[in-house]
């Protein structure tokens, strides 16, 4: 609890705490609020698209505004809905499992969120300020480099600093998983989403750097009169292609990994049974992630890189099915044999294999090169690739969100209305991109913002769409199942599920300093261990002492603040020499904010014996 | 029974999911139709790879099924703890190596046709025709090799023998996909020319699309390829090398068509033999199957399009209101009496309905 928190009262305290924070727990929930936002308006993004393609020769949106909404709709799902949302579970849960107080850099964890939102902010202020970026999520020069207007600058600067934020997170995450864990938390003991966190942080640290490159000389491009990508003067447009993906490929593994360790878990607790294969899993994960860099020029096969790069991009593309197939095997093994209760987080997770399946082997038929000539940015694409973001990414948060909404809000979000907002999004996903993977065989390519008539291509459109109002159906009645448990469910206690990792072993929700003493783990499924030698909770590794923690502090908000107004100067000073003013303002906010952290001692403050003992007798810290 | 999987094709899953597929979308629009030799090629690797994942998918859904009925709790069984199982050495092997296997299969196909796809070897034969193409925002210009004649939106070529396409772009990437002939290849700006083969099988008009997104128009970016046979496209070559830009039509309001088109359109079109202008030569005007590649070939789509060309492809760089409507229809009259060939005029397009 900072002291600045402390002084003063009521809502405006409360907010205070929000923007000060370095705590994982609240800093998850900033995430999850500021992810479940973007995901609306990625959402509203994809039912205006959907509209749009409802009917041929169709004028609902103008062929300008359609390219911003497809970009705005890709851009938003992958970077401001998805990845937060993730990185929502990640603080919410990791520090948990591994038995931790808090995350390596409690005060970087919070520089990492805001710099995304601010990020996230400034991409979707350029819908108000003359048009947003209107050049595919992919951002192909010379497209992107000679689209009129500010959209395209808006896309840099706001990806270039929520990026900086994604990849202080994953550095975060990486060094709490080597240094943090509990003592008897082995790298082999620790749970599937842990692992998996792991995994992505390392894939996080090698990817983001390529994406910062590329949009670093798109910005000298389009700013500062550079011609990296402007072939006549020598410079070559594929690079911009090469940067992306070199980023691109690994981002959905970025994405689906964390939600395979989460699957993971909800399987395994919900079979009552430890994961089949562990030890397969984690290798399976690991290879997976080492697979994803070898694959990006598979997104490039009709870009005339001749026979023998398609060839090798295609085999080694092929290759990663192998690691995923172990995966959703040794999933079927976990439940084979078990006793499995259909909550509704296991429900989205059933419904993930057979719908991630399917992506998985359109992927593998994508992989091959010479076919790919025929699918390449065609609906068959789209189809896949909402297969497996959707189906895989989408299911895994409902899922994940389900079975840790207690841990984190010490409240089970209405089962009987989660299966009901599980139901219609169900369907209406596969009814709305089973169809397209046909769609883009007979001819369809994507971003086309109007399809003509007598093409053949008006009832599998129609179909899309009344799918995606399906899903629209689906994710409205999750929301409401939100607020309802909100004002009308029950407390419930720390561990609903009967858990088996160490996040169950503490109340929920779980105290500021998480675990008064630190557990000592025995083994795989640590809590599990301990039931099953008939005790209640963990056993301490410690004896009950002070602990240290960590202050709040306004400055990481204060230098993400600074970003987004040097931002503003950056976009506008092509314009007008006077923006410069707010690039110096901007950095001088964020260069003496950090002057500030690194001039100021702060060390933090203690959590005395007396309160934990307090805590203990109320029922918490077990 | 042509492409090098057709001995194989008998076979009952492929018969079956040939036919299956067959069904869907439009004849010399759909990729499931091929009517050339790399889209029966590329047909043939998916049907290879759809066989191999429905194989797997089949089994995944038979485990889970059976899974998914067995071992669901039942209501007096709560307290049951099933066996903590922590693997099986043997069946971990199962599923590595038989998708190893499976994956191998598909992999040998997919290298061969990549290469296949690839060849180049006959391109500077004698004979060998190679046909320039140029993406341009948003329409696409043919220039013929050697031949001295070029086109634009409609590219003519001759069936049953291959023609190199060398392709570049001239301002952002574009994609030259043309689904039920051959795969897509991209067009760059700059140096770079990346070369793809047609081989059609059947005269006819094919539908091609821009696949690359290259601004607010790059849905409206079609074109069209007539296949024709061979000596209708020696008659084509002869045509179009005698089409005189001066030729004088018919009518009075063609006449004055002419005079104002060679007035204010010339700066950017040509008609006949010339190089690659801002905007596509309008050679065998008469005969095109779309007028800017997407409206129905009437004299009013053609005036509308004259006088307000961004209504139809937003973006375009065709300015409006360079005539007035008087003049729109005049040049309107002029233009459709553009019949430079009657090569071409009754190859079959099935695409319409």
């Amino acid at each position: 609890m900072s002291t600045a928190a402390a002084q003063k009262s009521g809502f405006l305290a409360t907010i205070w705490d929000y923007l000060t924070t370095v705590d994982h727990k609240k800093i998850a929930q900033l995430y999850l609020y500021t992810g479940g936002f973007f995901f609306l308006v990625g959402g509203v993004e994809a039912m205006l698209i959907r509209i749009q393609l409802m009917k041929p020769d169709n004028d609902f949106l103008s062929a300008g505004l359609y390219n911003e909404m497809i970009t705005m709709h890709g851009t938003t799902m992958i970077f401001l809905a998805a990845m937060p949302l993730i990185f929502a579970l990640m603080n919410a849960v990791v520090p948990l499992q591994i038995g931790a107080r808090d995350v390596a850099f409690p005060f970087l964890n919070s520089l990492g969120f805001w710099l995304f939102f601010f990020g996230g902010v400034l991409l979707n202020v350029s819908w108000f300020t003359g048009g947003a970026p209107d050049a595919g999520w992919t951002n192909y020069a010379p497209l992107s480099t000679t689209s009129p207007g500010h959209g395209v600058d808006y896309y840099v600067m706001g990806l270039q600093i929520s990026g900086a934020g994604t990849l202080i997170a994953g550095i975060n995450f990486l060094v709490t998983i080597v240094n943090m864990r509990a003592p008897g938390m082995t790298y082999m003991r620790m749970p599937l989403f842990t692992w998996s966190t792991f995994v992505t942080s390392a894939l996080i640290l090698f990817a983001f750097p390529a994406l910062t490159v590329g949009l670093f000389l798109m910005m000298f491009d389009r700013m500062f009169g550079s011609a990296f990508f402007d072939v006549a003067l020598g410079g070559n447009v594929i690079i911009w292609e090469h940067l992306f993906w070199i980023f691109g490929h690994p981002e959905v593994y970025i994405l689906i990994l964390p939600l395979f360790g989460a699957f993971s878990d909800i399987f395994s607790t919900f079979s009552k049974k430890r994961l089949f294969g562990y030890s397969a899993m984690v290798f399976a994960t690991v290879l997976i992630g080492f697979l994803g860099f070898m694959v990006w020029a598979h997104h490039m096969f009709t870009v005339g890189m001749g026979p023998i790069a398609n060839s090798i991009f295609a085999v080694a593309t092929m290759a990663i099915a192998v690691p995923t197939g172990i995966k959703i095997f040794n999933w079927l093994f976990t439940m084979w044999g078990g006793q499995i209760r259909m909550t509704a987080a296991m429900l989205w997770s059933v419904a993930f294999i057979p719908s991630f399946t399917i992506g998985g082997m359109t992927g593998v038929m994508l992989a091959a090169a010479a076919a790919d000539y025929q699918y390449h940015d065609t609906y068959f694409v789209v189809g896949h690739f909402h297969y497996v973001i959707v189906g895989g990414v989408a299911f895994g948060l409902f899922a994940g969100l389900h079975y840790w909404w207690p841990k984190m809000f010490g409240k089970i979000l209405n089962e009987k209305l989660g299966k009901l907002a599980f139901w219609p999004f169900f369907i209406g996903f596969h009814l709305t991109f089973f169809i397209q993977h046909f769609l883009g065989l007979m001819g369809m390519p994507r971003r086309y913002w109007v399809f003509l008539d007598g093409q053949g291509l008006n009832t599998g459109n129609l179909i899309s769409t009344i799918g995606a109002f399906l899903m629209a159906i689906g994710t409205i009645i999750f929301l409401i199942n939100i607020v309802y448990t909100a004002f009308k469910e029950p407390k419930v206690g720390g561990d609903p599920w009967n858990g088996r990792t160490l996040e169950w072993a503490i109340p929920s929700p779980p105290p500021h300093y998480n675990f008064a003493q630190t557990p000592l783990v025995r083994g795989l499924d640590p809590l599990w261990v301990e039931k099953m030698d008939g005790k209640k909770g963990m056993t301490p590794s410690e004896p009950l002492g002070d602990i240290h923690m960590p202050n709040g502090s306004i400055l990481p908000f204060m230098m993400s603040l600074g970003m987004f107004i040097a931002g503003f100067g950056f976009i506008y000073q092509i314009d007008s020499s006077s923006w410069l003013i707010a690039v110096f303002i901007g950095m001088g906010i964020t260069l003496g904010s950090m002057l500030t952290r690194s001039l100021k001692d702060d060390l933090g403050h203690h959590i005395h014996k007396e309160e934990l003992e307090r805590d203990i007798k109320k029922g918490a810290g077990k | 029974m042509r492409g090098w999987m057709g001995k194989f094709r008998s076979l009952f899953l492929f018969g079956t999911l040939a036919l299956i597929l067959s069904g869907c979308g439009k004849d010399n629009l759909s990729a499931l139709k091929p009517k050339g030799y790399s889209s029966e090629l590329i047909l043939d690797l998916m049907l290879i790879s759809i066989a191999i994942m429905i194989f797997v998918f089949v089994i995944v859904m038979a485990i889970y099924a059976f899974v998914l009925v067995r071992y669901r709790q039942k209501k007096d069984d709560e307290d049951i703890i099933p066996k903590q199982v922590e693997g099986n050495k043997a069946l971990e092997v199962i599923w590595t190596v038989i998708p190893i296997i499976l994956l191998l299969v598909l992999a040998v196909p997919t290298v061969q046709a990549t290469f296949d796809l690839a060849d180049r070897s006959t391109q500077d034969d004698d004979g060998v025709l190679t046909v320039e193409v140029t993406g341009n925002q948003y329409w696409w210009h043919f220039n013929y090799k050697g031949e001295e004649i070029s086109s634009s939106q409609e590219l003519y070529i001759p069936t049953g023998e291959r023609v190199y396409l060398d392709m570049k772009a001239s301002d952002v990437l574009h994609s030259f996909w043309l689904p039920s002939i051959a795969g897509k290849m991209d067009t760059l700006p700059g140096e770079n020319i990346n070369t793809m083969y047609l081989e059609a099988y059947e005269e006819g008009v094919y539908w091609g699309h821009c696949t690359e997104l290259c601004g607010p128009s790059h849905s409206l970016m079609d074109f069209r390829v007539v296949a024709v046979s061979q000596d209708e496209f020696e008659q084509l070559k002869e045509d179009f090398r005698n089409i005189d830009p001066e030729a004088k039509p018919e009518t009075d309001s063609a006449v004055e068509g002419q005079k104002t088109f060679n007035n204010k359109c010339m700066s950017c079109h040509a008609i006949g033999n010339a190089p690659m202008g801002v905007g596509p030569n309008l050679s065998n005007f008469a005969n095109r199957e779309r007028i800017a590649g997407i409206l129905e070939p009437t004299k009013e789509n053609l005036v509308s399009w004259i006088t307000n060309p961004d209504e139809h492809k937003p973006g375009n760089k065709m300015p409006a209101n360079l005539v007035d409507e008087q003049q729109a229809e005049e040049i309107a009259d002029y233009l459709l009496q553009l019949d430079h060939t009657d090569v071409g005029e009754d190859a079959p397009t099935q695409s319409e309905e």
